[in-house]
């Protein structure tokens, strides 16, 4: 009886979802995309003369060059010139939060793939040939490639970050059980499809366009600038869109911009620089590994009272954007739990890898893995499920944060509660006992991960964002904004705040590329927040230009503004449709000489964070969400499948249910991929052994999980939410650790000997060996 | 000159033909739907279609263009994302993917809607793991893939479950443009004459050398071996089996009398790779190829396969395959030679033959450890006994000691873990990328079980072999 209640309210949220699904207005960009017409750096046209550029790059991850020899690639046919740190007129410096990071090595080189020059060619076949050519003696010094040997060596990007509430020593004095360890969590690759690229022209005066693949075009133009040693108003960065970008185009789309600039500048012509795959692979950072240690304290009944840890990060060999990643690691270090006393550190630890940056949860998800750690850990010495110990300690309304900010509108226990019993949790793990009992080649595992992620920049100054919106003579509309499409659809969100407020038609809107010539000063799209950030910056400029409408309507009409109404492109009086539409509304507006363009800004209310404090409110709104996710074991062969992922998430009042649906799913497949397959590995010396497509694995479409179901939570959504619909990006990413606890379940099914291990990805080797391990 | 059609277009070029398909159309052709992801043949966003000539109609295969000669494509229809489109309206196939919201970024959705064009195309099946495998080589970082699996859903219910879709009924049914239906005859009227082949580097499907070395191959010039008939065919006669060396790996998926003798045939070559490389991807390069880890080298070790060898002054030589391979990737073949077959007895009712493979991603990536058998049992006791195994020496191994000790046993669990004993010792894995010296060795018995339980079911499980199991 309760098995088929539940069941019914699954069918009607699914018969839900479906019909939100089909009402969903459609990416904006899939007929291009679809039609192979969408232009994406490397399809832009390129002008006559365009020169072809291409890296050298350092062999060593860390050493003194003692010389170089590019005789040999100079002479080359076709080679035009190879551009080196004395050929920079400004500063060797493209480091944003400190700088510390030249954009050409000088006499050290710090990490394999470390740019030293940039060969300029008629062709990027030549200028790869002419790479072959150059020599390079390099005195190596020791090399660092992991954290813990960093630590020992005291090297170190910036000093560490404590954040802590209440008093964990007298706490763990108080608790009934207290576990400690260590996890590990390796990096990820970013693998956007379309590699990192810029193509940058000269204009006239010695201004230059770049046409860049980057989340961050102010961050390109001000980092050209700086190296140019140019104003920055000769720059103007132009972004049409990104092949994904995941957070590795947010500070590191930047040196492949300044070179092809710092090419132009010098050549006065057009020069093309796109990374080939491997050379993307070896010289980019990626998702910061993490070896960490945890202590956890737990009451008779399993409250969590007390949680220290201490997180050292792998920041590579320049802080890049490590330190704000290190900083939200501890944000996010108890997840969506309340735990009262808590000390939790963060050392970004300086190494000979290439500097690691931002990728979709920028530090939350590593954070996040090590109190799951800690719970599984506990769970299993107590000898009680993960679950309980999850469920008992969720976060609820008025809680405090470790940084101080009060938890509101809180939706833990309520997306937990809902994904056991809209997806009956009981008859779940029935089934996955039972199938243990009755097979013995292999083993299901079940685990839940509920989530919790705070939305904003936490760099509380970046949470701004502009829109310019004009409407043309005959009624259509061209919007710009800071924010930069790659995928999340936020050009299609942005589309439809313009389409509800104007209440026209969506083929009257386009929006523009991005561009800094438009908008100006603009953070990175990134932290989830672009859609919030710009939608508003939107809505602040179309309301104002409604107003400035409904003036002129009201003055025609003789009535006051309030009567006035604009709907399916006529205006309305009185509720009453007039027979003026929309398009001879905008003449009789420009007649009157009323502006019809609207620059708006907007900054988020409310946020702050003091740093010397570590206390503040950094966070416009926290987004939610719980999973349930089942796994197969085959344990002759140690690999495995996902059975179903199944979700309850907290969109807000979701504005497109389909777009958001998909950055879950994409999340999802994403955050298994870091935690199961996707292995980073780097050798002793500092250099990339997973160097390509055939040697680091990204989810396929074999090895997604054979069903994900998505219900919305319902939920009243948030006013610092665009429309109420909360930020999507990062999250649900989140949901892909509960991939690894729902292995190790199975793996201690079927290996009673098998000892608990939280070492990140869990490949099929880590599988096998764990399951024959006595 | 090589002479090809290009969408809806005739292209006569003297570009050389070792340069990839892909520089081609997109940097000298100006068709930039056809993206570059990795140049390896592992992404799938360069996928184009090759239409071939049979008799008077078409066969539309998918392939990688990143690892693909120009030259392969002369007196061939390549077909790009544009030359699947509508004038003004989206393809049945961009609508399945549209109404689902199966693109994100949309960097990757050109060589899905190309991949996903050429399953309704070909003369496979229209179910819903058809399509799917017709997708098996295409990465998207975005979506996740569950809006794409409906995508692909609703191309297969647009085709219904037939097994071939006249070329007309697909253009009424908008799955491609009209010209479509000319192609056949304007081939034949294009009458492009074999290239001349220069002395070279011998390139087959290139899907092994162009991942290795690109920048050689299109600076340089390249002898293209696809179309020498001689290599051709895969034939059966009086209980042997012979495959030309140029056969690709979908020409066996394809053979429906290999899939007969192989019953699992296709559950095994879905691990080797996805459908755009097995396209291309030719049993002779495989061979030569040398890896330790070649898939297709350890399924032919495994059938006791014998090689022809032909020299460039016409006369031929026999070997064991088992005994072609010297040490890491040096093998017996001369300057001037050419592997032209692969010859094996066909699979008697006593025969039994398994092919196991793991890596870190189950499928389109390359193996840790890979093993195949074949047992000839009658009335419980072993006859013959063929093992081969990959990943875990310097040349892709034919076990000769454990197969040798497996021929004359009883087939039982005790025969089975001593030889498990003796396969150790015949390996030495080292610790890489795909895994460590420790790892392999247990994989390698695990698959060598594994092997047993799958063959015989009744007979053996897991428990037989291992403790807590």
């Amino acid at each position: 009886m309760h098995k088929n209640k539940s069941n019914t309210i699954l069918d009607f949220k699914k018969s839900q979802v479906e019909t939100a699904l089909k009402q969903s207005i459609k990416n904006l960009d899939s007929y291009t995309h679809l039609r192979g017409e969408s232009l994406y750096v490397d399809d832009v046209n390129i002008r006559q003369g365009t020169f072809h550029a291409v890296v050298f790059d350092s062999p060593k991850a860390h050493g003194k060059i003692k010389h170089v020899d590019y005789s040999k690639a100079e002479a080359l046919e076709g080679v035009e010139r190879i551009f080196t740190y004395k050929d920079i007129p400004g500063k060797n410096q493209i480091g944003g939060i400190i700088p510390d990071e030249p954009l050409f090595a000088e006499n050290e080189v710090h990490f394999c793939g470390m740019p030293i020059a940039l060969i300029v060619a008629e062709t990027e076949f030549i200028a790869r040939q002419a790479r072959e050519l150059i020599k390079i003696e390099i005195e190596e010094l020791p090399v660092i490639t992991t954290a813990k040997q960093a630590k020992a060596k005291g090297s170190f990007i910036n000093a560490p970050r404590t954040f802590s509430l209440g008093d964990t020593e007298k706490a763990f004095a108080n608790c009934t059980y207290v576990f400690e360890g260590e996890t590990f969590s390796n990096g990820q690759e970013h693998l956007y499809i379309e590699a990192q690229g810029a193509y940058a022209e000269p204009l006239e005066n010695g201004n230059i366009k770049i046409t860049s693949s980057t989340q961050g075009p102010t961050a390109v133009q001000k980092t050209v600038a700086q190296v140019l040693g140019v104003s920055m108003h000769k720059i103007e960065v132009d972004v049409t869109r990104l092949g994904g970008g995941f957070g590795g185009k947010e500070d590191q789309a930047t040196p492949w911009a300044v070179m092809a600039a710092l090419g132009t500048f010098h050549l006065n012509q057009s020069v093309k620089l796109i990374l080939n795959r491997h050379d993307d692979l070896r010289m980019t950072g990626k998702r910061h590994p993490y070896e960490s240690i945890y202590k956890i304290g737990l009451s008779k009944d399993l409250k969590i009272l007390a949680y220290e840890a201490e997180f050292l990060q792998n920041s590579g060999a320049a802080a890049d954007l490590s330190p704000a990643i290190a900083e939200r690691t501890l944000f996010h270090a108890t997840n969506s739990y309340f735990v009262p006393n808590v000390t939790t550190t963060v050392l970004s630890c300086k190494t000979n890898l290439p500097p690691n940056t931002a990728f979709r949860g920028f530090g939350g998800p590593q954070g996040m893995f090590v109190i799951e750690s800690a719970i599984a850990k506990a769970a299993h010495e107590i000898g009680v499920p993960a679950q309980k110990i999850q469920e008992i300690n969720l976060l609820q309304e008025n809680d405090t944060f470790s940084y101080g900010q009060i938890a509101k509108q809180v939706e833990a226990k309520n997306t937990w509660d809902s994904a056991k019993s809209i997806y009956h949790i009981e008859t779940l793990e029935k089934e996955v006992e039972d199938f243990n009992k009755n097979h013995q080649n292999f083993k299901k595992g079940i685990a839940l991960m509920p989530i919790c992620f705070g939305i904003s920049f936490t760099n509380t100054p970046m949470n701004h964002a502009r829109a310019l919106v004009h409407i043309y003579l005959d009624g259509s509309v061209g919007i710009s904004t800071a924010a930069v499409e790659m995928g999340q659809g936020v050009n299609t969100k942005i589309m439809q705040i313009a389409a509800q407020v104007f209440s026209i038609p969506i083929e009257k809107i386009k929006i523009e590329t991005t561009n800094t010539t438009r908008v100006a000063n603009t953070s990175p799209s990134a932290a989830s927040s672009t859609a919030d950030l710009n939608g508003k910056a939107t809505l602040k400029a179309c309301n104002a230009l409604l107003d400035r409408l409904k003036k002129v309507a009201s003055e025609d009409f003789n009535v006051s503004e309030e009567h006035i109404e604009l709907k399916d492109e006529f205006v309305y009086v009185n509720n009453e449709k007039s027979d003026l539409s929309w398009t001879e509304l905008i003449s009789k507006t420009m007649l009157k000489r009323v502006a019809l363009t609207e620059n708006a800004h907007y900054a988020t209310p409310e946020i702050h964070f003091d740093k010397s404090k570590e206390k503040g409110h950094p966070f416009a709104y926290h987004v939610y969400g719980t999973a349930i996710i089942t796994t197969t074991v085959d344990c002759t062969r140690g690999t495995y499948e996902f059975d179903a992922v199944k979700i309850v998430h907290d969109y807000g009042k979701s504005m497109n249910k389909a777009i958001d649906l998909g950055q879950v799913e994409g999340a999802l497949a994403q955050g298994i991929g870091w935690m199961t397959m996707e292995e980073i590995a780097y050798n002793d010396e500092g250099k990339l052994l997973s160097n390509a497509l055939s040697t680091y694995k990204v989810p396929d479409i074999f090895s997604v999980p054979k069903t994900v179901e998505t219900v919305p939570l319902e939920t009243s959504g948030h006013k610092l939410a665009i429309l109420k619909s909360k930020a999507v990006g990062e999250p649900p990413l989140m949901y892909g650790i509960g991939a690894y606890f729902a292995i190790q379940n199975a793996l201690k099914a079927f290996n009673p000997n098998y000892k608990l291990k939280f070492h990140a990805p869990m490949t099929p080797e880590k599988v096998l060996m764990g399951l024959y391990e006595s | 000159m090589i002479q090809f059609i290009l969408n809806n277009k005739i292209v006569k070029t003297a570009a050389n033909s070792g340069m990839t398909l892909l520089d081609f159309v997109r940097y000298q052709q100006r068709l930039t739907g056809t993206k570059i992801g990795c140049r390896e043949g592992d992404c799938g966003a360069c996928t184009v279609l090759v239409g071939t000539l049979e008799n008077d109609t078409i066969n539309y295969q998918s392939i990688t263009s990143c690892i693909s000669p120009l030259g392969n494509a002369h007196g061939k229809h390549i077909v790009t994302v544009e030359g699947t489109n509508l004038s003004k309206k989206l393809t049945a196939v961009q609508l399945a993917m549209k109404d689902n919201y199966a693109t994100q970024c949309g960097f990757c959705t050109p060589g899905f809607v190309v991949a996903l064009t050429g399953f309704a195309l070909s003369n496979s099946e229209k179910n819903y793991n058809h399509a799917l495998d017709a997708i098996s080589g295409n990465i998207c970082r975005c979506t996740g893939y569950k809006s794409i699996e409906k995508a692909a859903q609703h191309v297969c219910d647009k085709l219904g479950n037939t097994d071939e879709n006249s070329f007309n009924w697909l253009i009424e049914n908008e799955f491609f443009p009209e010209y479509f239906k000319d192609i056949p005859k304007r081939l034949k009227n294009l009458k492009a004459k074999a290239i001349q082949q220069p002395k070279g580097k011998y390139v087959a499907g290139g899907t092994d050398l162009y991942v290795q070395q690109a920048d050689n191959l299109v600076d340089n010039a390249v002898h293209l071996i696809t179309e020498k008939d001689a290599l051709k065919g895969i034939n059966t006669n009086n209980g042997i089996c012979t495959i030309g060396t140029n056969s690709t790996v979908s020409d066996l998926w394809n053979h429906h009398e290999i899939n007969h003798y192989f019953p699992n045939l296709k559950k095994h070559l879905k691990l080797v790779s996805s459908e755009q490389i097995r396209n291309m991807a030719s049993f002779g390069g495989n061979l030569v190829n040398a890896s330790p880890i070649g898939d297709m080298t350890i399924f032919f070790l495994a059938l006791n396969s014998e090689i022809t060898i032909l020299n460039d002054n016409g006369t031929e030589r026999h070997l064991a395959l088992k005994n072609f391979y010297k040490d890491y990737k040096k093998f017996d073949l001369n300057e001037g030679e050419l592997l032209k077959t692969i010859r094996f007895k066909l699979p008697t009712p006593h025969s039994f033959f398994n092919f196991e493979k793991v890596s870190k991603r189950t499928h389109l990536d390359i193996a840790s450890v890979n093993s195949a058998i074949l047992l000839s049992v009658e009335n419980s006791m072993i006859l013959e006994a063929h093992v081969s195994i990959g990943g875990v020496a310097a040349i892709p191994k034919y076990l000769h000691d454990t197969s040798r000790f497996l021929t004359g046993k009883p087939l039982t669990a005790e025969t089975i873990l001593e030889a498990n004993e003796i396969l150790q010792n015949e390996i030495s894995p080292i610790s890489d990328v795909r895994g460590s010296s420790d790892y392999k060795r247990l994989l390698a018995r695990q698959l060598f079980f594994a092997h047993f339980t799958e063959l015989f079911p009744k007979q053996f499980t897991l428990n037989d072999f291992v403790q807590h199991a």
